[in-house]
């Protein structure tokens, strides 16, 4: 059981700030880092696995700095998102050698077992250089469980994975969360957090912005204001009978559009057609105006 | 010292062109040897002065450069210098693994083409063994120097490059005085003391040189262990 605490930690690029003043503890289980693309996700698991050290703040695994510390990787195995293996090894060769450097006692037997859990053993005896994306992945995942770590960091794992090989990537995360190992990856998909993770911690432009399980995201993603444009066959009618609810926390029309800001999502769903056929109004085209994955991060920093 | 890190830092460094390179270089000096001794055949003093300059100002830090920065730059440049980084390991021996790698380098493919070139250039036992340990003096230092350049900024190999060619080549030949702050002219001292009298000049006393080179090698590689471990991978973010 092993747990990695980060605490009151930034860090900063010369002038940019890619951490912001974050505080998160990570324990035993699944942890799923989310955010959109540069909202520091990277920088936070390069800081846990004892590669750049905060500017501020610290980051400890079991109260002990990463930072220059090589035996934390005794327990810890990271897969990062850069590609980047020594391409003229065989894959077998480069799991082997990470055996080598863990100091362990059967380095042959290790490598086979690591391969093996990620279903490598077919393509172990081509260059690394040869393989494809998800291979090279899958390899890079072989090499960083080969010590048997209790915490696994990955940046981004699913990326360039096909449909199977992500099934078996959840199944074999799965398994090692089961196991009582902490577990973080990091991914800018929501569903493919809330597929994995019991625990998810949300990061927004170098900021903490959430945490919780799936649910609790889950609803403060879909119960925020959203904000719909309408076109109907009679706007000002609609309008009129749409403010008259409590669910609608603000109507406006401009320039013959009509915007409709739903307190909640769910009960607009149902309201929205019910007042126009109660109204006798057609309605033309509902577009939601801010579905971006950014606006719903932003809109949970706000908050 | 580990040996999974050497025989993967051997594979890396020498499994692609930088062997070529390397290669090419070594045979360069031999054909420079072969193509004097036929064509203008000489003193054997007048063999000393073609190693010197073209080996010890030349060559000798080029070589240096390629094999010092070559045991580590590509992994820090392309990232995967993270399969390092991320063992149990301590990265002092990572640094000495390296550099065990980069001085056989030096070894094979500069030590010893010096070597024939003196044996062929026909300078005489004493002065071929002086040349060899000058030789592998000088390949050693510029091996650590320019490995810990690599660790010390991204510019490595430019401002390895203008040191090797203005500053050994250059400088040291018309400021007298500079002549103190060159690796050539320590491992020059060295030859000079072990060649027969008068067959190579160096400005720089036995002692000293000695001591240089001791310090650059001890202090160098120490030094570089420090700042690999204070390295830190660059993010996308």
């Amino acid at each position: 059981m092993a747990t990695l605490r980060i605490e009151e930690c930034s860090r900063w690029f010369g002038n940019v700030v890619a951490v912001n003043d974050v505080s998160m503890s990570i324990g035993p289980g699944i942890t799923g880092l989310l955010g959109p693309n540069g909202a520091g996700k990277s920088t936070l698991i390069n800081m846990l696995a004892g590669f750049l050290p905060p500017s501020a703040g610290t980051v400890t695994l079991d109260g002990t700095a990463t930072w220059k510390n090589p035996e934390a990787y005794r327990v810890l195995g990271i897969v990062t998102e850069r590609e980047a293996t020594y391409d003229y090894l065989t894959g077998r060769q480069l799991v082997v050698a990470s055996a080598e450097l863990h100091g362990l006692d059967d380095p042959g037997a290790a490598a086979r077992r690591a391969l093996e859990t990620v279903a490598m053993q077919d393509a172990q005896d081509r260059k690394v250089g040869e393989y494809s994306k998800g291979m090279k992945q899958r390899v890079k995942m072989a090499s960083a469980l080969v010590h048997d770590p209790t915490v696994l960091l990955l940046d981004e794992p699913f990326n360039g994975m096909d449909p199977r090989q992500r099934l078996h990537l959840i199944e074999l995360l799965r398994r090692m969360g089961a196991e009582g190992r902490t577990v973080l990856f990091s991914s800018h998909i929501l569903e493919e957090v809330e597929q994995l993770a019991h625990q998810i911690e949300v990061v927004v432009a170098g900021r903490y912005a959430a945490s919780g399980d799936y649910r609790e995201i889950r609803r403060l993603m879909t119960d925020r204001p959203h904000q719909y444009t309408v076109v109907s066959s009679d706007d000002r009618v609609l309008a009129s009978a749409l403010v008259a609810d409590p669910s609608t926390a603000g109507v406006s029309l401009e320039d013959g559009v009509l915007r409709v800001q739903a307190r909640e999502f769910l009960r607009f769903a149902e309201l929205l057609p019910r007042v126009a056929r109660d109204a006798d109004v057609r309605l033309f085209e509902v577009s939601p105006a801010d579905e971006s994955l950014e606006s719903v991060f932003s809109y949970l920093v706000e908050n | 010292m580990n040996r999974t890190i050497i025989r993967l830092t051997a594979q890396g460094m020498l499994g692609g062109r930088r062997l070529w390179l390397l290669g090419a270089l070594a045979a360069l000096i031999l054909v420079i040897a072969v193509a004097t001794r036929l064509l203008a055949p000489g003193s054997p003093a007048d063999g000393a002065t073609v190693l010197r300059t073209i080996v010890f100002s030349t060559f000798l830090p080029l070589f240096g450069l390629i094999v010092g920065t070559g045991a580590i730059a590509p992994e820090i440049d392309d990232g995967s210098v993270v399969h390092l980084l991320a063992k149990p390991v301590s990265r002092h021996t990572i640094v000495q693994s390296k550099l065990v790698v980069a001085v056989g380098a030096v070894v094979a493919l500069a030590v010893l083409p010096t070597v024939l070139a003196a044996v062929i250039l026909g300078t005489g036992a004493q002065t071929v063994l002086a040349f060899g340990v000058g030789a592998l003096a000088a390949g050693a230092v510029y091996a650590v120097l320019f490995l810990l350049l690599t660790l010390l900024t991204r510019h490595a190999v430019i401002i390895g490059l203008v040191y090797a060619l203005i500053w050994e080549s250059l400088v040291g030949s018309f400021v007298p005085g500079a002549r103190n702050l060159s690796i050539q002219q320590w491992a020059l001292s060295i030859t000079d003391a072990i060649a027969p009298a008068g067959v190579v000049a160096a400005d720089v006393g036995l002692g000293l040189a000695c001591g240089l080179i001791v310090a650059v090698l001890v202090v160098g590689t120490w030094y570089a262990g420090n700042r690999l471990a204070a390295l830190t991978l660059a993010t996308e973010d």
